[in-house]
């Protein structure tokens, strides 16, 4: 985001197009990773390739954590650097608040649901 | 926000121990792009809350049907490369809109708005579609949050489509002003951020639905 916005205020201040290049050339990089990561992991699982569900599975979340990083280096510009650190900052910040979120919530649920009870006339909660 | 004090904005720090001694002159661009940017963490929380809240009952079917039987991945795959294609057409866009090329900007945000609308077009095909098979929100816990976490992506989408055409009518209006560049960067966040939102839903709720 940095990047965009030094390169709004550069061209503002006609200080021509000194970021341009690397941004540029992030960007295709960026453009031809996240269309891979996209059509493997699709291919991965429509195709049927690996014949393991798990295999497969770890694959995609791989991938789509790599595409997430991906995107959020060549689109979004994140770097060290942006708005003096505070974007990354944030960033980070909500990083582990998503992973602590929907992997707490998953894990304590999955193993509250293993471990309820039986009960007549139901085959589980929530199901 | 103003931008009477954007000429003091172009000293961004190089360095985070910099930030301290710099951070008088984020005002203006600087501070409203941060400020975006705080909006879009904020945003990812309520997606993370929701895809927690998918994963917890994504197995509860209540007898209905599962994602196997549902999902049609061709379908899945279309829409994620209007996505991706629409992420990358408004990347186009960025350096004739700082170039300040008002033709190009508005044709490549043109194209973007486009593939937005076929994917919310798309979208709304399968909700439809699932609806009436009778697999709707109300069949169970899986499905409505099923259409919890992915109708409020397609809102937000809707959302950036509703900003795409406003910002095309008002490039018409104003060209590529100072304000104009500032909202079409919080724009391409936002379209972007989207974009990274629907890898998740692709990934998590589409291909390991299918596979589980």
């Amino acid at each position: 985001m940095s990047r965009a916005s030094i390169e709004g205020d550069t061209a503002l201040h006609s200080h021509g197009d000194t970021h341009d290049h690397g941004s540029r050339k992030g960007y295709r990089i960026g453009t031809i990773l996240s269309i891979l990561l996209t059509i493997v992991p699709f291919w991965l699982v429509m195709s049927g390739a690996l014949h393991d569900a798990t295999t497969t599975a770890a694959l995609i979340f791989a991938m789509a954590m790599i595409q997430i990083v991906v995107h959020v280096v060549c689109f979004l510009h994140l770097d060290t650097r942006s708005e003096g650190g505070w974007s990354l900052l944030a960033f980070l910040f909500t990083t582990v608040i998503v992973v602590l979120t929907i992997g707490g919530s998953i894990w304590v649920m999955y193993h509250l649901n293993t471990n309820m009870m039986p009960m007549p006339g139901m085959d589980g909660p929530a199901r | 926000m103003t931008d009477h004090a954007l000429d003091h904005g172009n000293a961004l720090p190089t360095t985070w121990h910099l930030a301290e001694e710099e951070d008088h002159d984020h005002s203006g661009s600087g501070a409203t792009l941060l400020g975006f940017w705080i909006y879009l963490m904020s945003d990812a929380l309520i997606f993370a809350s929701l895809f927690a809240m998918y994963g917890v009952v994504s197995t509860g079917y209540a007898g209905g049907p599962v994602p196997r039987e549902i999902f049609d991945l061709k379908l899945v795959a279309l829409n994620t490369a209007f996505l991706l294609a629409s992420s990358i057409t408004f990347g186009q866009a960025m350096p004739h809109m700082e170039a300040g090329r008002v033709g190009p900007t508005r044709f490549w945000l043109a194209v973007t708005g486009l593939l937005g609308a076929a994917f919310v077009t798309v979208e709304f095909y399968e909700f439809a579609h699932l609806i009436a098979e009778g697999a709707g929100p109300q069949r169970s816990a899986f499905l409505s949050a099923f259409f919890t976490l992915v109708g409020t992506h397609g809102a937000h989408v809707t959302v950036g489509l509703i900003w795409i055409v406003t910002m095309l009518v008002q490039i018409g209006q104003h060209g590529l002003s100072l304000p104009m560049k500032r909202r079409l960067i919080c724009l391409s966040m936002f379209w972007h951020f989207l974009d990274i939102i629907w890898i998740g839903v692709f990934t998590f709720v589409y291909l390991y639905g299918v596979i589980r």
